[in-house]
């Protein structure tokens, strides 16, 4: 069956529509289900002592005090949980050369980081708990600290693990086209250097996890707020010694994930582990200290890159030196070389450029381990690309906006390779440009810049094009033996009052994903979606999924949903063809009533339909299918990832004495294919803008050299506050993916993706008139003060 | 994290409260507005501290005209100087500074004798007491003494008052006739503790220059005060801040970089007071 999406006027028009979220109303009144308001009898709470030391040998562990504290009931150490759970080292195979040490759940002998979990203290109440982890004494003999990035493959460097050989845990080069000889012989050579801050995601709701094992059943049932539950299914199963059919993970409501809820952490692995020796349910909840110690870092990268124009501003060649430090471990099981090896994907991504060549070098550190965030690696690569695109601009005195028409990809060219072997079944670059431009009012903003400049106030303007990777295949994780699904499923049933369930294997983390799958069954179906209740994220009920990350709900869960409520609605006729004695194919369901097509005339409800098959089947004739539940399955396959594509736009004013940024405006204009529910992309894009902004003006882990973080608090960690974030206009062009009939592609990260570098190119762009230049973020007022030579 | 357990007795008034704090020998602390002491409970910062909650003590609330003095109740809330009509008249820096004070939920709460009594040298309330050269009204079991905020405010989160004394209000010299104020900083995000702020009160008799974030305390910059005085240049003023200010590198902002803004925020302020 296909659907004419281009009519907005058909019979269940869902699909393009904004509908309100199922679940707005209950999380707004406070009647979410969080892992924290689950309370199960008998259920213990564990609290973790955690290495003051970024480096350093434990010596001994003492917890006779903290046991004899009221209220606590077990205390494990790194090596009698050894002997529980066992340890995992995050490799995958197409990830050439990559390796890391084993990582326990609870550090055994040596420590490698500041807030690594060495004790776990399981009490009656968190509160019983923390007093005792208070009282357990640990003597450490604490170790060289490893915390700088270009030194640390240094001979003179200490290893962090020794086993390994060095502090080089993946390194990757990509080279395409005669890179030297175009670079020397180019027009003009524009070379820069950029930082992007280490930062993290910061969710509303921390890591949370509750283990309950029943020795009775040996049922291992965990709640987890996690993006991937049948990942942790075959996660807790394999290193808890449990068959996976004996591990069930639910995952109820989810307080933003970003990407930190993705990775296996070894205190929620230590507490699945300690619900498995212990016989009770054991919670425990990470506080916000824990949270910005122990929550996958991300960004902390070093760039050296020089790009090769002609005298027309053509792009010759782009040449990226990347580094990046990621802790002490590669984290588990996605690994933590991927941020680096997007870096080389992506740089230059949205331009038709021969000669490029790129490197990622990826070292261990003492610091907190570093994984997949939001956009990974997205806004380093569009940072470096765009702010190479606009250096060169300034060299050749061109337009920012003209360079990049010269050179974007051309909206006919598709299908594409880029130099990096990136493959684009279709992308808009120039009609996503052209739309900002509108948007945005370019050359009115432009006149106004001039004119406020004469007045000595400093506002710029910065343009960033981007391409997104969403919708992956196994060629993400699967190839590289990681038992992480890149397919999805949903099961769809209708019950005898007409109504709908469809179980799907992607998850709501707050973004949405419910009124998508919502909205697409009902379409599918022809029931209106307050008829269709959504259940997600339990892994004993749904079919078999991948969950959300890397922008893959709407386009893989969402078709897999829109297949399955076609069968449901085929079905479904199928029953109704015979009740009413008419074809097949002359009927539709529209508006929950089986309806003649042609005319869309309302033969029969579903309720009737429904009370036949299930109470008075006797009436319908011997051996008439009557499957009203039906699963489909979808995996993408004729490209390894759908890429998406955009441009945004910051509008800003630079207090040059001051070094404050004030953000005016900030428009995208982006391209996810076929758009579900309209508010929910564009609410998807915003927040995404939002997080790109944290990383461009605010958000930074500060490390002393002793690999201490200074600064893991809210007073201290800048996020993005409503306050000093702009208006946003956001805008669409729609280029379907054809591998699937709905057509969607992922909109997630898109707003994560180019805001930095608009951000940074409208300072840039600002300052240009007083000869300054930031490429290091956040950028800070310090740092644009140092630009501007003031301080 | 969860507070580790602590005592909790309510004052009825301010005799009570007064004799408990004696009676807990230093080992309890005064519940004001809570904003900064339970956040730090529940980071188990503060230990196993029993507290002793003023909030039903009605004679420290208020707002009053005495005099030449508005005497500020120690339980004032920093939203009810942000909306007090005695306070714009009389100490337009006050009124300027409380709204800058973190976010509308800290300040239905905290408490103007909370915040100087924990004297967070980036706090804008300190500033304003030391610029405007208010009084800060203590009393212990000797009975009560007035101390000036520039010998209040001692070091890092200390102040003047002993473990047996609490704040019971403030005495702030209203403005006199041609007197101008002028409160402002400079902060990464709204509500957070400013790189630099100055309270700048400019009578008639002479200017004073307090500044918040750019020390261990609250500074009077009293060699950029000095020079104003005899009609330097903002820019000559400015300059001299380096002797007066002593800021300090720490994640936010370099020191250098804090002086620098503090020089802005002179130059600024006395653009506001002398327009």
């Amino acid at each position: 069956m296909t659907i004419n999406f281009g009519n907005p006027d058909r019979p269940n028009s869902y699909i393009g529509r904004t509908v309100p979220r199922p679940n707005a109303r209950r999380l707004v009144e406070g009647r979410g289900r969080y892992v924290d308001d689950i309370v199960l009898p008998r259920m213990l709470h564990v609290a973790f002592v955690r290495s003051p030391h970024a480096h350093a040998r434990i010596l001994s562990v003492d917890t006779q005090e903290a046991a004899a504290v009221r209220g606590v009931r077990r205390i494990f150490t790194g090596t009698e949980l050894a002997e529980h759970c066992t340890p995992w080292v995050a490799v995958l195979a197409h990830l050439k050369g990559l390796k890391s040490a084993p990582q326990h759940a609870l550090a055994v002998d040596r420590v490698t980081w500041t807030g690594e979990a060495v004790v776990a203290v399981v009490a009656d109440s968190r509160a019983a708990a923390e007093d005792g982890a208070a009282l357990v004494e640990v003597e450490y003999d604490p170790l060289p600290v490893v915390t700088d990035i270009r030194t640390a493959l240094d001979a003179a460097t200490p290893l962090i693990h020794p086993d390994l050989g060095d502090n080089l845990t993946f390194r990757r080069l990509h080279e395409q086209g005669e890179v030297d000889t175009v670079f020397a012989e180019a027009h003009t050579v524009v070379e820069a250097s950029f930082k992007t801050g280490r930062h993290t995601g910061v969710c509303l709701e921390p890591r949370s996890i509750l283990a309950d094992y029943n020795p009775a059943e040996g049922q291992m049932t965990v709640h987890h707020s996690t993006q991937a539950p049948h990942m942790m299914q075959s996660i807790i199963a394999r290193h808890l010694d449990l068959p996976e059919g004996k591990v069930r993970v639910i995952c109820g409501d989810v307080g933003g994930s970003y990407g930190i809820k993705v990775h296996v952490y070894p205190d929620e692995m230590a507490t699945a582990a300690i619900a498995k020796a212990m016989g009770r349910p054991v919670k425990f909840i990470a506080d916000r200290i824990e949270s910005f110690t122990t929550d996958i870092h991300a960004r902390d990268h070093e760039i050296d890159a020089r790009i090769a124009i002609d005298g027309e501003g053509k792009i010759l060649a782009i040449d990226v030196d990347d580094w990046t430090g990621i802790g002490p471990y590669s984290v588990y099981p996605r690994t933590s070389a991927i941020e680096g090896n997007q870096v080389v994907n992506l740089c230059g991504g949205p331009y038709d450029f021969a000669a490029y060549r790129a490197r990622t070098t990826v070292v261990l550190q003492n610091k907190t381990p570093t994984c997949q965030y939001r956009a990974v690696g997205h806004p380093i690569a569009a940072a470096i690309t765009e702010g190479l695109v606009d250096f060169a601009a300034e060299a050749l005195g061109m337009d920012p906006v003209e360079i990049r028409r010269r050179n974007l990809i051309k909206d006919d060219a598709y299908p594409y390779t880029s130099p990096a072997n990136m493959r684009f079944e279709g992308l808009s670059h120039h009609a996503s440009l052209a739309k900002l431009l509108e948007l945005m009012d370019y050359d009115g903003l432009r006149a106004e810049q001039a004119a406020l400049r004469e007045k000595g106030i400093y506002r710029g303007i910065g343009i960033a094009s981007f391409i997104e990777l969403t919708n992956p295949s196994p060629f993400m994780y699967g190839i590289g033996g990681a038992r992480i699904s890149a397919q999805d499923g949903c099961t769809v049933r209708m019950d005898p009052d007409g109504s709908v369930v469809a179980m799907s294997g992607v998850t709501e983390q707050g973004q949405g994903t419910e009124a998508m799958l919502a909205q697409v069954v009902a379409e599918a179906v022809g029931v209106p979606v307050g008829r269709v209740k959504v259940i997600t994220g339990d892994t004993q009920t749904t079919p078999y999924g991948g969950g959300t990350w890397a922008s893959r709900g709407a386009g893989i869960g969402g078709e897999a949903a829109l297949q399955a409520g076609l069968a449901l609605k085929e079905s479904i006729l199928t029953v109704a063809a015979s009740m009413l004695q008419a074809s097949a194919e002359g009927l539709d369901i529209v508006d929950g009533a089986v309806a003649d097509k042609a005319t869309g005339e309302a033969r029969m409800p579903l309720e009737e339909l429904g009370r036949i098959v299930y109470f008075r089947g006797d009436t319908l004739p011997k051996g008439l299918p009557r499957e009203l539940v039906q699963t489909r399955h979808f995996i993408t396959s004729d490209y390894p990832f759908a890429f998406t594509n955009g441009v945004q736009a910051s509008y800003l004013e630079v207090d040059t004495e001051t070094g404050f940024v004030k953000l005016l405006k900030h428009w995208c204009v982006e391209d996810c294919g076929r758009v579900i529910n309209p508010q929910l992309v564009d609410e998807q894009i915003r927040g995404g803008i939002v997080q790109g902004i944290g990383g461009a003006l605010y958000e930074e882990c500060h490390y002393d050299e002793d690999g201490q973080l200074l600064n893991a608090n809210m007073a201290d960690y800048l996020v993005p506050m409503a306050a000093e974030m702009p208006d946003m206009v956001i805008g669409h062009v729609e280029t379907p993916t054809k591998e699937s009939v709905l057509g969607a592609k992922g909109a997630g990260e898109a707003g994560t993706a180019g805001a930095p570098a608009a951000v940074m190119n409208a300072i840039n762009d600002a300052l240009r008139p007083l000869g300054g230049r930031v490429t290091e973020m956040p950028f800070t007022p310090a740092r644009i003060l140092a630009a501007l030579g003031t301080v | 994290m969860k507070a580790a357990a602590a005592g909790y007795i309510r004052a009825n008034d301010l005799p009570h409260a007064i004799s408990l704090l004696e009676q807990s020998r230093g080992e309890a602390r005064i519940l004001a507005g809570g904003q900064s002491l339970i956040a730090s409970l529940n980071l188990r910062l503060a230990g196993e501290t029993a507290l002793i909650d003023i909030n039903g003590v009605a004679e420290l609330s208020g707002i009053e005209l005495v005099g030449e003095q508005l005497r500020i109740g120690a339980l004032t809330r920093h939203r009810e100087l942000a909306s007090s009509d005695l306070v714009a008249r009389h100490v337009p820096a006050i009124a300027q500074a409380a709204p800058l004070i973190a976010h509308a939920a800290i300040r239905n709460r905290g408490t103007i004798g909370g915040s100087l009594a924990y004297a967070d040298p980036a706090a804008e309330l300190p500033a304003c007491m030391l610029a405007l050269d208010a009084q800060i009204v203590v009393r212990g079991p000797a009975g009560e003494r007035r101390v000036r905020a520039g010998d209040f405010f001692v070091d890092l989160f200390t102040t003047d008052l002993a473990e047996d004394e609490m704040i019971v209000a403030v005495e702030v010299p209203v403005a006199v006739a041609g007197e101008r104020q002028a409160t402002m900083e400079l902060a990464r995000r709204s509500g957070d503790y400013a790189l630099a702020g100055i309270v700048l009160v400019d009578r008639p008799s002479g200017v004073r220059a307090a500044f918040f974030g750019v020390g261990p305390t609250p500074i009077l910059a009293t060699g950029a005060m000095a020079a104003i005085d005899r009609g330097a240049s903002p820019d000559e003023a400015a300059a001299l801040l380096e002797g007066d200010l002593q800021p300090l590198d720490d994640v936010h902002a370099p020191a250098a970089v804090r002086l620098h803004l503090a020089r802005v925020l002179l130059r600024r302020a006395l653009a506001a007071t002398r327009s």
